[in-house]
């Protein structure tokens, strides 16, 4: 003989279900965030994506206004983020320009100066400040300090001729010899 | 006293200096006209009403009106210089969204991206859920046909029959 048991009477199956859901998509939001914000910088060996890169009129690259990131396949790439406002990124702006300058006649070497979350206004003075000539421009949205995820400024970026990433520097470089240390490696 | 006429006024050399003097003066004070007509300059209250709807990007959470970073120092002189060009409130909150991320205003330009999308995702999620769930649910039945059980019914059963027609022979 069977006998059936009538359902338990309590909140509706698709109320309980949709607040599982949701409390489920609210988990996953916070536990996406945090392993973002663990993951730390691009690692080195990783291929850098192309992205769009756009000057401040004065600091083209080459007479152009924007570049795509993948048309400097082929040269060694220092991308250096800073900011008018970061005090620790004018301890290094001055070995920056001098190392560009060392570089530059070779043409095998490009600096990149990505000014972050910056007033166009404070970014000039900077740069006339220290004397900066190398290719600069804004990161705009900050789509290229997301793309590098970025803790802050300064931070500078060694990428190979193949575009792959081979060291990052957190923080701004104490000499300039730092920065030849990474850059003559890469040139060989 | 007698002005010369027309060009030969002109070709006097006497006048060149104090006609050029009066003509880079009136110059002058016609570009400052055009200056002030842009208005005065913004206050700090006009500016504070736009930094508050902006975030810092140093600090998290701040809002741009209260920080006091050099960042965000920055950020309100931008926004100073923005109100004092005619800029409206919208207009600069824009230029902020595009330049510097959405992240600094705090308020996702495309809301229907933003709030409907993840909202339709849930319900839909809790939609399938449901449907799914119910498929699988069946009543639950409880097995209560042991034998002991079975044996006691019947005995029960003989002992209606019998109390019954005890009942009948009463009447």
């Amino acid at each position: 003989m069977t006998e059936t048991t009538p359902a338990r009477r309590g909140v509706a199956l698709w109320i309980q279900v949709v607040i599982w859901a949701f409390l489920v998509s609210l988990l996953a939001i916070v536990a996406m965030g945090l392993s973002r914000r663990q993951q730390g910088t691009v690692q080195p060996g990783e291929v850098i994506d192309n992205f769009p890169l756009t000057f401040y009129s004065g600091y083209e690259f080459g007479g152009k206004s924007e570049i795509n990131f993948e048309e400097l396949r082929g040269k060694v790439v220092v991308i250096n983020f800073w900011a008018s406002w970061c005090k620790p990124c004018e301890q290094e702006a001055a070995d920056l320009q001098e190392a560009w300058l060392e570089y530059e006649p070779t043409g095998e070497v490009i600096f990149l100066g990505v000014d972050y979350v910056d007033t166009e206004t404070g970014a000039r003075i900077y740069l006339k400040k220290f004397g900066i000539t190398y290719a600069n421009g804004p990161d705009l949205a900050t789509r290229i300090s997301q793309y590098f995820r970025i803790a802050g400024v300064p931070e500078t970026y060694f990428v190979d001729k193949d575009g792959v990433l081979r060291y990052v520097q957190i923080g701004p470089f104490s000499s300039i010899d730092q920065i030849r240390a990474q850059i003559d490696p890469l040139l060989k | 006293m007698k002005v010369p006429a027309g060009s030969t006024f002109l070709r006097n050399t006497k006048y060149e200096i104090p006609l050029a003097v009066i003509i880079v003066i009136a110059l002058s004070l016609f570009l400052s006209v055009n200056v002030f007509a842009q208005g005065p300059a913004p206050t700090d209250d006009e500016v504070n009403k736009v930094a508050k709807k902006l975030y810092c990007p140093v600090c998290e959470n701040t809002p741009l009106d209260v920080c006091p970073t050099e960042a965000c120092r920055q950020w309100r002189e931008q926004i100073r210089e923005m109100l004092s060009e005619g800029k409206t409130e919208d207009e600069i909150i824009d230029y902020f969204a595009v330049t510097y991320g959405e992240r600094s205003t705090g308020d996702p330009r495309d809301k229907l991206k933003a709030y409907l999308i993840p909202v339709v995702a849930i319900l839909l999620g809790a939609a399938l859920l449901v449907s799914a769930l119910r498929m699988w649910k069946k009543p639950i039945v409880t097995e209560s046909a042991s034998p002991k059980t079975e044996a006691k019914q019947v005995h029960q059963d003989e002992y209606i029959a019998k109390m019954e027609e005890e009942l009948k022979k009463r009447k």
